[in-house]
This record gives structure tokens, sequence and C-alpha cells, in this order.
């Protein structure tokens, strides 16, 4: 029972995760493609300023509450998909230390160096949790103590390579949207484009993703909770964000994108339990939310602090967002 | 070398490296605090430039105490595998913990702090700083409660073959848990202190906007004298819990080898052979040692033979002397930049007092090596509590060999070891030349700011023809 309320919890961080740093990974990606100037450059990277480092909460805490919750699944993916995760911790320190360091030094060499390195810092992390999601979802040679016994190469494969470019064009289509919402002239126009064109690109290498997943994984046949509607808002969510760009909705389409992320990572996590990792060499051998999990007094109490502190973490992000709500412009003062 | 190896020098580097950013942020996060308070209640510019100036420096040197932290987050699962799955459930709680009640905190507020200097009322600025400090100190003792299991297990059952959590209130109320937390905190404190009072004496020397660098001094140097002492005294608290918890661990640093007599003299320096188990040169304080164990004359301290035999005993055959040299001398570098620590305080607060600061500029050039010594300290008792706890990860229950992964080959631990430390190294040479040129800018110069403002003049005129 409280395997699965940590089950969903760690859902929902993810879920806030993808969601949140999202866009801030989206917008990260654009920053050296949509600002021309160093000032726009600026402005772009501000939209995030007061967020980013949140956001990035949300991962760290999914990790934390991993170890506590399951200390197995912890211990088996990050010890598993071990090189994956050394390139995504490189880019998430470098993107981190960008954002501080860029706007200290005039010197046009040191910003753009900085530049580059918050846009891959921002691409890395989104390629690789679409290619480790790809990878949870079809299975990972995992032995009977529960190690992987793969190489970083076997995580590689057409299949997680097209869910990793999904992550990477929702995020960017996300994070578009978001800059269309808090900017001005120019960048707002040329944030919108990027939107309308990447949206057809992002439905499109989706839905590629999803009929693969339909060949390459076993869980439309067999285990797993059946996710009903929820694929299908998600695929109609992200259909619906084309209309509203071009109906001038710009709000409408970034809840959209977002419902697209928040969907389709519920309908992951709906379609793997009660499995966490999948063995592809014996069904026995997998991870489950029962034989990956801490005993029952850490989930209980573990499940007391999470439920007495989350309602306030979310409440004053809530009211971040809120004290940050206008649009940034190269008139503001630009902290980064 | 074999991937235990690598694997325990990848976790001391990174976790050295990230040890010199956290202990800096949580003091200045504290002084940055008390100046903006100044500012607030009694309105003074002056008061807004030193906090100005030194969050720029705070902010600079957190970004890099963050992102290095997501790297010890995730380490225990990379590289230390099978110590996660068997403490996992009593250790992971603590962090998840940390991440869910101090790391959001920590984060959001600071957030708002950067960015809400215009944006909201100066009291609500205020207290988002203070709840920056107030969450990177909870952080601390998040995390020295996972720390302090592994020093000192409590509040478990091994059920399984796994330790499992059976009592929270035992992990927060562990005694190694309330030594540790005020001496590391108060380190934290110093290692601020001297940090403003070392850059400050640079502009003093300069004779460079005087008026915010004496204040900045002043306040700085009450703060290192008074956290350097608690810090010793709860380092004393320290040493003497680990006479009952870790005997071993404090025979080794003292280099104690054999049982001492009643009346046990203390070690100043000693050439120390662990091949022979024995120190063939040794200078002696008589009494001593047993004053700072027990806070008397007498009794007698165990030494690492004696101990070693009763740890055979207990645990089975094996080798339970920890490397003596490094506990030995890392205990020493740690007391010794402590006492200096303190010496510096007393002369600045006195130079102080007797209005005499500016005029003693051999002080003054003192203090800015002198910012090296907390560092030195932090670093040396880390190295000193985690090498002195070997061959343990977990005292008593599981051997450092026995918690690697099993399947990271030693290759793949270079890897990420080479990887991580050249990233970590040219980022400490990009934050030093920032530090350091912020530093040349001063207080007075907001310089970003105001030729992004010219700038942007004219980047809109562009972007209106465009």
């Amino acid at each position: 029972m409280l395997e699965t309320v940590w089950f969903i919890l760690i859902a929902v961080l993810f879920i806030g995760f993808f969601f949140l740093e999202g866009f801030d990974f989206g917008v990260g990606m654009l920053t050296p493609f949509l600002g021309k100037t160093d000032t726009e450059r600026r402005v772009v990277i501000n939209t995030i300023g007061p967020f980013w480092d949140g956001n990035e909460v949300w991962l760290i805490t999914a990790g934390g509450a991993m170890f506590a919750a399951f200390p197995n699944w912890y211990a088996t993916l990050f010890s598993g998909f071990y090189m994956a995760l050394f390139l995504m911790l490189l880019a998430l320190i470098g993107r981190g230390v960008a954002f501080e360091f860029r706007s200290k030094l005039e010197s046009p060499r040191w910003r753009t160096t900085w530049d580059w390195i918050i846009c891959i810092g921002s691409l890395l992390p989104a390629l690789l949790w679409g290619v480790a999601l790809a990878n949870l979802m079809r299975g990972v040679p995992i032995d009977a103590s529960m190690n992987y016994v793969g190489s970083f190469w076997d995580l590689l494969s057409p299949y997680s390579i097209a869910a990793g470019l999904s992550m990477v064009l929702l995020f960017l289509l996300h994070g578009a949207l978001f800059l269309s919402l808090k900017t001005e002239g120019v960048l707002r126009d040329r944030a919108r484009r990027v939107a309308q064109r990447i949206g057809a690109w992002t439905s499109a290498v989706l839905l590629l993703f999803v009929v693969l997943s339909y060949f390459e994984t076993e869980m439309f046949s067999s285990q797993g909770i059946n996710p009903g509607l929820v694929p299908v808002l998600a695929g109609m969510a992200l259909l619906s964000v084309h209309f509203f760009i071009k109906a001038g909705r710009d709000g409408w389409a970034f809840i959209m994108t977002g419902a697209t992320i928040v969907l389709s990572t519920i309908t992951v996590f709906l379609l793997m339990f009660p499995n966490v990792m999948i063995s592809s060499l014996n069904p026995d051998w997998s991870l489950t939310v029962y034989n990956a999990a801490s005993n029952t007094y850490t989930l209980k109490v573990m499940t007391i602090v999470a439920a007495t502190v989350l309602p306030f973490v979310l409440a004053y992000q809530a009211w971040t967002y809120w004290v940050f709500r206008k649009r940034v412009t190269a008139q503001d003062h630009l902290d980064y | 070398m074999e991937a235990v190896e690598l694997a325990r020098l990848q976790f001391g580097i990174t976790t050295i490296y990230h040890f010199l950013f956290v202990p800096l942020s949580i003091g200045l996060a504290y002084l940055i605090a008390f100046m903006q308070t100044m500012y607030v209640i009694r309105d003074d510019e002056k008061y807004k430039r030193m906090t100005k100036f030194w969050g720029k420096i705070f902010l600079l040197n957190f970004a890099v105490g963050v992102v290095t932290g997501i790297m010890q987050e995730f380490q225990f699962g990379m590289n230390w595998a099978d110590f996660s799955r068997y403490v996992g459930a009593v250790f992971g709680g603590p962090l998840a913990v940390e991440a869910l009640v101090s790391f959001f905190m920590e984060s959001t507020f600071l957030g708002i702090w950067i960015f809400g200097w215009d944006k909201l009322p100066k009291k609500i600025h205020l207290a988002c700083i203070w709840l920056v400090a107030v969450a990177a100190t909870l952080s601390a003792l998040w995390i020295l409660s996972a720390n302090a299991f592994m020093q000192e297990p409590v509040g478990f059952e091994i059920v399984n073959g796994r330790a499992e959590m059976n009592d929270f209130f035992a992990l927060l109320g562990n005694k190694q848990l309330w030594v540790e937390f005020p001496h590391v905190i108060f380190g934290a404190l110093a290692t601020g202190a001297f940090f403003v009072a070392g850059i400050s004496a640079y502009k003093l020397l300069r004779k460079q906007q005087i008026e915010v660098f004496r204040t900045s001094f002043t306040i700085a140097i009450v703060v290192a004298l008074v956290s350097s002492l608690l810090t010793a005294f709860a380092g004393h608290d320290q040493a003497q819990h680990l006479m009952t918890s870790q005997p071993m661990k404090m025979a080794a640093s003292e280099g104690v080898w054999n049982t001492t007599e009643e009346h046990a003299p203390w070690t100043v320096i000693a050439s120390i052979s662990p091949e022979k188990q024995e120190n063939p040169f040794q200078i002696e304080i008589p009494y001593l040692l047993s004053v700072l164990s027990y806070n008397k004359l007498s009794g007698s301290v165990p030494g690492m033979l004696e101990l070693q035999a009763q740890y055979e005993a207990e645990y089975g055959p094996g080798d339970y002397i920890p490397p003596v040299r490094t506990t030995f001398w890392s205990f020493r570098a740690m007391v010794g930049a402590g006492m200096l620590m303190i010496l510096l305080g007393m002369l600045g607060t006195y130079k102080v007092l007797r209005n005499r600061l500016e005029n003693s500029p051999r002080y003054l050039r003192w203090m800015l090596p002198a910012m090296a010594l907390p560092f030195i300290a932090n670093t040396a008792g880390w190295i000193m509590t985690e090498v002195g706890r070997q061959p343990w990860v977990v005292f008593g229950l599981q051997r450092t060999e026995q918690g690697v992964s099993p399947l990271v080959s030693s290759g793949m631990v270079a890897t990420t070891l080479i990887g991580f430390t050249i990233v970590y190294g040219l980022i400490a040479a990009a934050f030093i030349y920032l530090v350091v040129h912020t530093v040349r800018q001063g207080a007075d110069v907001d310089a970003p700011h105001h030729k992004a403002k010219s700038g942007q003049a004219q980047d809109s005129g562009t972007a209106a023809v465009l």
C-alpha cells in the first residue's frame, strides 16, 4: 500500500520536474538561437532566472525519494545507467554555473562560451532522460541480484533515441511557448515562430515513439495498468497546441504542452506499475515496487514528512511565479 | 587501481571540493542577512552596498555549491550501490527530507532574493535571505544526521540482511549528530567571517571604499572570533564523545598505540611507523590527553593495539586500524589552523576596539592568507573523520569495500573521476577569476548592470527597426 503511495509520489516528483524544468531546458536550448544580441540573450536567460534552480530541486528530490523509498531502484538505476548519468550530471553542473557566471564579465567570447554551455547543458539532460525512460519501458539486462549487466551503448537504440528526440522537441516547444509568455516584441515573435515551426515535428516524432513502443515494449500487452484515455488526451493536447498558437492564445498553448508532458509521464508510470525496472533477461528478476522498497516504518515516516512539507513547497513556488509574473524586457534590471 | 579505491578517491575529491563552497555559503548567508537587516533597520545606504557586494560573491559561490551538490546526491547510487541497498532504508531518509525541507526552500527563496530587490517590499525581501540561511543550516542538519549514522548507527534494526529504520527520532537525536552539527555550523560561520575579513583587509590596505570595508571587517572579525572559539569548544565536545563511540579513531588521531597510563600525556608531534606499530619519535605534554579526553588530570586512553584485539573478538579477523598518519596529521592541521584563527580573531577584535585597524598594515596583510585557514581546518577535519572511520563505511555494520557498486568497472570509475576532476578544475579557475574581478571592482561599481543598460538602449533601438 505505502509502496504504491511512494510510486505515485515519485511519479509526481518526475512530473513536476519534467513540467517545470522542461520549459527552462527549452529556454536554455533556445538561448543562443533566439537571442541575436547580448541583451536579447540576457532577456531570454532572465525569464527563467528566478525559477530554474527551484525547478531542478524536483529532480534532486525525486532522487532522494527513490533512495529513501526504493533503495534498490536507486542503486540499480544509478549504477546501471552510469555513464548516461555522468553525462547528465556534467551537463547540469555546467549549465548551473553558466547562468551565474555568464554576465559577470564583459568579454563576448566568455559570454558566448557560457551560452553554448547553457544550450548543450539543457539539451543533453532532456535527450538522456528520454533515452532513460525508453529503456525503463522496454527493459534492460538486469541479473538475479538486481545489477545492470549491460553497457552504456546498450542503452542507445533507434527506439531510445526516438524517445530522447521526442523529449528534446517537447521541451523546446514548451520553452518556446514559455518565452512567448515572458517576453515582448521581436523576441516574442521569434519564440512564437519557433513554436509554430517545431509543433508539427514534435507531434510526428512523438507519434513515431508511440508506434515504436508498440513493437519494442511489452507494455501494451502484459503488465501494468491500462492507461485508458490518458495517452489519447496527451496526443490531443499536443495537437491542439498548433491551433492555440494560430489563434494567439499562447497561454493555452503553453498549458497544452504542459498537459502533454504531464499526461505522457502518467502514461509511462501507469504502464510500468508495479515494475520500476524491467529485466529483459528474466521477468522474475525485474525490480518492482515491492522488492525494491524500504520497510514500512521508513515509508510511513517519509509519507508524513512529504504530506506535511509538499503543500508548503507548492505554495511558495507558486508565489515565486506570481512575484515574477511580468514579462521580462531589455529595460528591466537584468540580474543574469 | 581497484574500483573501490577509485570510487573512494572520487568521493573524497568531489566531497572535499563541494565542502569548500558549502561552509562559505552558510557563513556568508548569515553575514549578508545581518548586513541587510542593518540596512532595513537603519536605512543606511552603506549597508545596502555591503549587502550587494558580498551578495555577488555569495551567489558565485552558492552556484558552485549547488551544482556540485547534485553530484553528491547521485554518487551513492553510482559508485556505492551495495551501500545504498544495505542502508538506503535508513540513510536515504535524511537525504530525501533534506531535499524536501531544505533544498526547495533554499533555492526558491534564493531565486526570489536575487531577482526581487525592486519587486518586493524591503522586509519581505529581507525575510528571503534569512530563509535561505535557515534552509542552508537545516540542510546541514539533515546531511549530518545521515553522516552521524555512518559514524554511530542508531535507530535501525537488521532485517533480511539490510538496515531498516525503526526509530526516526533516534536518528535525529543521535548524540554524534549533536556534537557534529554545532562544530560544522560554527566552522561555517568562521569560514564566511574570515573570508569577509580577509577581502575587507585587502580593500583597506588599498584604501578603497574604506567606509564599507571597515564596517564589513568589524562585523566579520567579531563573528570570526566568536565562531572560532565556539568551533573549538564544540570540537572538544565531539572529541570527548569519540572516546566512547569510536575510540579507535581517537587513538589513531592521537597516535596512541598502547593504552596509556593513568595520566595520559598528549603527543604534540610524532613520527609514526604503522609497520612497526609504534612512534619512533614523539614530543609529549604530560597529563594533557587525560584533560582533553575527560576534563581531568587522570584517565587512561585506550590504544590502537588493544582496540584491534577487542574488535577482532567482536567483528572477526581483519585490520581495524585506520591509516594512522593521515588521521594523526589531519587532526593536527585542523587544530593548528583553528588555534591560529582564534589568535587572529582576538588580535583583530582588539585592534578594532582600539580603533587601530587601519594603522596595522602588517596585521591586515596577514588576514589575506588567513582566509585559507578555515578551508584547511574544514578539509582536514573531514579527512580525519572519514579516514579515521576506516575500514568501516558504516561503523560496525559495513566495511568500505563491501559498499561499492559490484558491476561498475574501475575503467568507468576512472573515466568519471577524470571527467569530474577536469570540469571541477575549470569551474574553480573561472570562479576564482570572477571573485578576484568582483573584488577589484569593489562595492561602488555595479558594472554589468550599468553597461547592460547603456547597451540596452541601442539593442531595443535595433529591435524596433527589426
